[in-house]
C-alpha cells in the first residue's frame, strides 16, 4: 500500500489550533458516510473532536432541493473541542442547495469546495437560484476562498475501467472529496481503504473503485494547482496517551444501561419502540446480547414501558428509551411506576415538539414534561445529559439512582446529543460508582409478615422479587395502605403516603454530589447556568468571554430533580443569572419557582443547537448593562 | 407458608391472601377464582413461582385475592407488563386476568400483539359483555342492539369475536368455559396453564348488576345442551338432549344435522381437531351466530385450538445462550467496545 504522507509533494504546511469543516450534499450524495470517515481518521490520529450529522427527517427527500440537504459537521484540533464549530472554517458543497442552505454559517473568507457537477443548471433551478444566475460565477462568493471541483467528472475519468455501471460510479464521488480532504489536512487516508476493504469484502470491485476514488482525489490535491495559494493545513494531533472510542450519545446511553447491569449484579431488559431520534440506544442494547441484555421491541410506546415495569418487578434493571411523544404515550404507566415504587429508567431524547414536531432536530423543551407531566402528585428524580460522553454518565446515575431509591428516573439528552459524537478515554469498570439494588432476603416462617412499603431511613421500600419465599406481595396502581401495600381509601393514608413519595424523591439531594462550577470564580457579576446539550457552546463561550476579563462563571446541572443541596448558595454567590435553554425558558421558570431569584432566559427554539457566538453576544449584552 | 415440599401439600386455600374479595353478591368472577385457587396445587409450582398481572376493571382486582406475586397495574396493559416479566423471568408461572372490556378495546393491541409472539402466559378472559367497573356501558363484544347507558337507542358496534381474533392473531391456544359450569371450567384452567405459549381462556361470566342473563341460552339447564357443544379432541361433534344431533361439513360450511331423522351417523360427522387451525377457524365462527336465529349453530365450549409453537422467552433465551457461547462478555470488554484505538 502507498503511504499517503510520504510520497506527496512538498506543498506549504500551516498549523492550525482547530478546524470546523462541514460536508453537504444532497441526501443521496453520502455525506454522513463521509463525515463519518473523516472524524473517525482524526480521532485515531489523535485530534480533539466533535461531530453533528443534520440530516433530513425523509429517507429521500427530492434530490438536489433545499430540504433535500445533508450534512455533517466536525470540528477537530489540538486543544479539546466541545462544539462542532459556531461557524464553520470550510464547506464542501456537492450540490448549490448545499451551498445555498449552509452558506450563512460559513466563516467570511471560509473555504468553499464547490462539486462543479451540482450546479448545473437544473440543479441550480432545484436550489431556487434565479434563472441564469449560478454563485460560483456572479461573484457573490467573493467574501470566501472558493475552489470549483468537477468532482462528479473526475472521479468518472479516475474510474472509466472499473467495470461499474455509470451510477456505481457516481457513488464513489463523496470517496473522491474525502481524499481530497485528507490531502488538504494533511491526513492518511489508510484508515479508510482498510474500512472500504472490510466494508465491500463481498463485492470486491466496489471496493476497488471507492478506494481508487480516496486516492484519485488525494493525489488531485496534490497535483492541482488550484490549492497553490493556501496550500496544506496540518492540525497537530496533541491528545493524551490512551485507549480511546469515539461514542455517540444513544450508543453511550445504550452502553451506560449494559454497564449498570453488570456492575449491579442485575439483568438488563429494555422494553422499546422505534422513534427518532432515540431508536439507536435500542439498536445498540439489541446487539449486546453477549453482555446479557434483553430487548423487547414492543407494540407500541406503551407496551415499551409497561413491558419494563414487569421486568422491573421481575427484578431486572429495566429500562425504556423514547422521544417526546413516546414520553407523552407513557405517562400513565410512568404515575404507576412512581406508586409501585420500582426501579425503572427512562432516557427521552429530545427533539422538536409539539406533536411530530421536528424529529430529527434537537430541542430541550421535554422538561416541563419530565418534572410534571403525570396525574396525580408523582415527583421523580430528572437528570439530564450535557455531552455526548456524559450521557454515559449521566445514564448509568440514572440507573443507579433507579436502583437505590427504588423510583423511575427521568434521563434527558437530545437529538443533539444523541447522534453527536466525541472521543472517550475508555473507562475502568474500578472507576464505576458501585449500585446496589435493596433486594429484601427470603421469609422464614417465623419472620413477622413481609410489608412491602416499608422504608428504610431514605424513605426507600425494599425489592421483594418474584421467585422470594414469603415475600409474595400484590401491588399496583391503586393508593396502598402505608407499609403493607393494601388497597386503601383511607384520606389520610392517601395524604401520608404522597407526601412520603415526595419526600423520598427530595431526600435524594442527600445522596447526590453537591454542583461545582464549570468555570469562572466563585463569586462575580454573572452566571450562566445551563443544562443539557448546551454545555459545549456555554462552556466555550463563557472560557472566551472570562479571556475578555468579563466576572463570568458557568455551572451545569446534571440533576434537575431534586437540585444539588448547594445550588441556593452558587446562584447568591453572583449579581445575575443567565439561562440559555432551547425552548420556551422551562428551567428559568423551575429555578424561579424553586429559589424567588429572578435569572434572565436565553431561549432558541429552532431545532438547533446553541452556538458559542450567540451565546457570548448574550453574555456581553448582559455584563455591559451590570 | 410451609416448609413442606409444595408439590404435594398445598391446597386452593393456600392460594387465597388475607384480603376478602370486594366483586358484587352473585357475580360469576368468584367462581372464576375459586377454580383458578383449586388448580394452581396441581401445577406443582410454588406460589412464589407465580404471578398474576391484571389491568383495571372487576375481574383485574383477581391478583389481590392471591397469596402469590402479582401487579394490578393500569387499563388495557395487563399483557406488556406480563410479557416483560416473563421474558425477564421465564422462571415463574405467570397468569393474566383481564375482561373485554381491559383486554379486547383499551388493550386491543396488546391482545393481537401478545398472542401472535406467543409468551407462556395463562390468559383468563372474564367476558361479561359490558364495562362494569365504570357501571354498565357497552363493551366490544356486546352484542348489537343492547341498550345501555351509554347505547340508550341499542349498540350499533359490531361486536368482536374472540376466538377468530384470538386464531387471527397467531395465538397457539384458545378454549372457551362458563363461570357456572366450575368442574369443567377447572379442566380447561388446568389444560390453559400445561400450555407452553400464551393460551387464552375465554370465560363466559355473568354480570348479574348490568348485564344480568347474557349467557343464559347457553348456561341454564333447560336449554343449554340445545345450544352449545363440548369439544373432545378426536370425537364428532354432538351435542343436543341425548347428544341426538351433530355438525357435518359441507365443504368449508358447517351443517347441524339431527341423527335420528337425517339418517346421518356420527362417523360423517365433523372430528374434532383442536390442531387443525382450518376447523379452528371455522369452529371460531360458531360464535357469530345468535342461538335464537334460524340455523344457529351450537356455541363450541372447550379447547377449540391449541398449537405447540417456541414461545418468545425461550426464543430470546436461546439468542442470548448463542451470543453467550464462548463466555458472557464482561465489563471492561463492553467498556472498550469493539471500535477503539490508542493514541502513543
Amino acid at each position: 500500500m502507498t503511504d499517503s504522507k510520504t510520497t506527496t509533494k512538498t506543498v506549504n504546511v500551516t498549523s492550525k489550533a482547530s478546524v470546523s469543516v462541514l460536508f453537504a450534499g444532497d441526501s443521496g450524495d453520502g455525506m454522513q458516510l463521509t463525515g463519518t470517515q473523516f472524524a473517525n481518521t482524526v480521532a485515531v490520529r489523535g485530534s480533539e473532536l466533535n461531530t453533528f450529522p443534520n440530516f433530513p427527517s425523509e429517507i429521500r427527500a427530492p434530490a438536489g432541493t433545499i430540504s433535500g440537504v445533508s450534512g455533517f459537521q466536525l470540528q477537530f484540533g489540538s486543544k479539546p473541542v466541545y462544539t462542532p464549530g459556531a461557524l464553520f472554517d470550510v464547506m464542501i458543497a456537492m450540490n448549490s442547495a448545499a451551498l445555498k442552505a449552509n452558506l450563512k454559517n460559513l466563516h467570511q473568507g471560509g473555504i468553499i469546495i464547490a462539486g462543479t457537477d451540482g450546479f448545473d443548471e437544473k440543479n441550480l433551478k432545484l436550489a431556487g437560484y434565479p434563472e441564469g444566475v449560478n454563485p460560483l460565477e456572479d461573484g457573490s462568493l467573493s467574501n470566501y476562498t472558493v475552489f470549483p471541483v468537477p468532482v462528479q467528472q473526475l472521479t468518472r475519468e479516475a474510474l472509466k475501467d472499473s467495470g461499474l455501471s455509470s451510477r456505481e460510479v457516481d457513488r464513489c464521488k463523496n470517496m473522491f472529496i474525502l481524499g481530497l480532504l485528507y490531502w488538504l489536512y494533511n491526513l492518511p487516508y489508510e484508515g479508510t481503504v482498510e474500512m472500504l476493504q472490510s466494508k465491500f469484502s463481498k463485492k470486491p470491485l466496489i471496493a476497488d473503485a471507492n478506494i481508487k476514488a480516496v486516492k484519485a482525489g488525494y493525489y488531485f490535491g496534490d497535483e492541482t494547482e488550484i490549492f497553490a495559494n493556501i496550500g496544506r493545513f496540518d492540525i497537530p494531533p496533541e491528545k493524551e496517551h490512551g485507549t480511546y472510542r469515539r461514542v455517540t450519545g444513544n450508543e453511550a446511553a445504550a452502553i451506560a444501561l449494559a454497564a449498570a447491569a453488570k456492575k449491579s449484579g442485575l439483568e438488563l431488559f429494555l422494553g422499546s419502540y422505534p422513534i427518532t431520534p432515540a431508536t439507536e440506544i435500542l439498536q445498540n442494547l439489541a446487539k449486546m446480547k453477549k453482555w446479557g441484555a434483553k430487548t423487547f421491541q414492543a407494540e407500541d410506546e406503551i407496551a415499551g414501558i409497561c413491558s419494563s415495569i414487569g421486568a422491573a418487578f421481575g427484578g431486572a434493571l429495566a429500562a425504556t428509551n423514547t422521544s417526546g411523544p413516546g414520553l407523552a404515550l407513557k405517562t400513565e404507566a410512568l404515575g404507576l411506576a412512581v406508586i409501585m415504587e420500582i426501579p425503572l429508567v427512562v432516557i427521552n431524547v429530545q427533539r422538536g415538539g409539539p406533536s411530530t414536531g421536528l424529529p430529527t432536530k434537537p430541542e430541550q423543551s421535554d422538561l416541563f414534561m419530565a418534572m410534571y407531566g403525570r396525574h396525580g402528585e408523582a415527583p421523580l428524580p430528572v437528570v439530564a445529559a450535557s455531552s455526548p460522553v456524559d450521557c454515559f454518565y449521566t445514564t448509568y446515575e440514572a440507573a443507579r439512582l433507579a436502583v437505590e431509591h427504588m423510583t423511575p428516573v427521568i434521563c434527558l439528552t437530545d437529538g443533539y446529543l444523541a447522534l453527536s459524537s466525541e472521543p472517550w478515554a475508555v473507562e475502568s469498570p474500578d472507576n464505576l460508582a458501585e449500585i446496589k439494588p435493596r433486594i429484601h432476603a427470603a421469609r422464614k416462617p417465623e419472620d413477622p409478615p413481609y410489608l412491602p412499603y416499608k422504608r428504610d431511613e431514605n424513605l426507600v421500600r425494599s425489592w421483594a422479587i418474584p421467585g422470594t419465599k414469603g415475600l409474595e406481595h400484590r401491588i399496583g396502581g391503586l393508593e396502598k395502605q402505608n407499609e403493607t401495600g393494601n388497597v386503601s381509601h383511607d384520606p389520610d393514608n392517601h395524604e401520608l403516603m404522597t407526601k412520603l413519595r415526595a419526600e423520598k424523591i427530595a431526600r435524594i439531594a442527600d445522596t447526590i454530589p453537591l454542583q461545582t462550577l464549570d468555570n469562572g470564580a466563585e463569586k462575580g457579576d454573572l452566571l450562566v447556568l445551563g443544562w443539557g446539550s448546551s454545555y459545549g457552546a456555554i462552556k466555550t463561550a463563557v472560557d472566551q468571554a472570562i479571556e475578555k476579563g468579563y466576572s463570568v462563571a458557568h455551572a451545569h446541572l446534571r440533576y434537575i430533580n431534586p437540585f444539588p443541596k448547594n445550588l441556593r448558595q452558587i446562584l447568591g454567590n453572583y449579581k445575575q443569572v443567565l439561562i440559555p435553554e432551547n425552548n420556551n425558558g422551562q428551567l428559568v421558570h423551575i429555578i424561579r419557582d424553586t429559589f424567588l431569584i429572578e435569572p434572565v432566559g436565553f431561549s432558541k427554539v429552532k431545532g438547533l443547537p446553541f452556538n458559542e457566538m450567540e451565546i457570548l453576544a448574550k453574555i456581553t449584552d448582559l455584563i455591559k448593562e451590570l | 407458608m410451609t416448609d413442606i415440599n409444595p408439590t404435594t401439600a398445598l391446597t386452593a386455600k393456600d392460594f387465597a391472601s388475607n384480603q376478602e374479595p370486594k366483586w358484587c353478591p352473585g357475580c360469576g368472577d368468584h367462581a372464576v377464582l375459586q377454580q383458578i385457587k383449586s388448580v394452581l396445587p396441581e401445577l406443582g409450582v410454588a406460589s412464589e413461582n407465580i404471578a398474576f398481572v391484571s389491568g383495571i376493571g372487576c375481574s383485574s382486582r383477581l391478583p389481590y385475592y392471591m397469596a402469590t406475586y402479582g401487579i394490578h397495574g393500569i387499563h388495557g396493559r395487563a399483557l406488556p407488563m406480563a410479557t416483560g416479566l416473563k421474558a425477564a423471568r421465564p422462571d415463574l408461572s405467570v397468569w393474566v386476568a383481564t375482561g373485554d372490556g381491559d383486554a379486547l378495546s383499551i388493550g386491543g393491541n396488546h391482545f393481537i400483539h401478545t398472542l401472535r409472539r406467543n409468551p407462556d402466559l395463562n390468559i383468563v378472559l372474564f367476558n361479561n359483555e359490558i364495562y362494569g367497573l365504570t357501571k354498565g356501558q357497552y363493551s366490544p363484544t356486546s352484542k348489537l342492539g343492547l341498550r345501555t347507558v351509554t347505547s340508550p337507542a341499542g349498540v350499533i358496534d359490531h361486536p368482536f369475536n374472540p376466538a377468530s381474533l384470538a386464531i387471527g392473531s397467531g395465538g397457539t391456544f384458545f378454549a372457551r368455559a362458563f363461570d357456572k359450569d366450575g368442574k369443567f371450567l377447572r379442566s380447561i384452567l388446568l389444560r390453559a396453564a400445561q400450555h407452553r405459549g400464551t393460551s387464552l381462556v375465554e370465560i363466559y361470566q355473568n354480570c348479574p348488576i348490568f348485564n344480568n342473563a347474557a349467557w343464559d341460552a347457553f348456561a341454564n339447564a333447560d336449554i343449554k345442551a340445545e345450544n352449545t357443544i363440548y369439544l373432545e379432541q378426536q370425537k364428532p361433534l354432538l351435542f343436543g338432549k341425548d347428544q341426538k344431533k351433530g355438525i357435518r361439513l359441507d365443504g368449508f360450511k358447517p351443517i347441524v344435522v339431527d341423527l335420528e331423522k337425517s339418517g346421518v351417523s356420527t362417523a360423517d360427522l365433523w372430528i374434532h381437531d383442536e390442531t387443525d387451525i382450518n376447523k379452528a377457524s371455522i369452529l371460531a365462527r360458531f360464535a357469530d351466530t345468535d342461538p335464537d336465529s334460524e340455523g344457529a349453530l351450537p356455541r363450541p365450549i372447550g379447547v377449540l385450538y391449541a398449537e405447540d409453537r417456541v414461545t418468545y422467552e425461550d426464543a430470546l433465551t436461546e439468542q442470548v445462550r448463542d451470543a453467550q457461547k464462548n463466555g458472557a462478555g464482561t465489563l471492561a470488554e463492553l467498556l472498550k467496545g469493539d471500535n477503539s484505538y490508542v493514541i502513543k
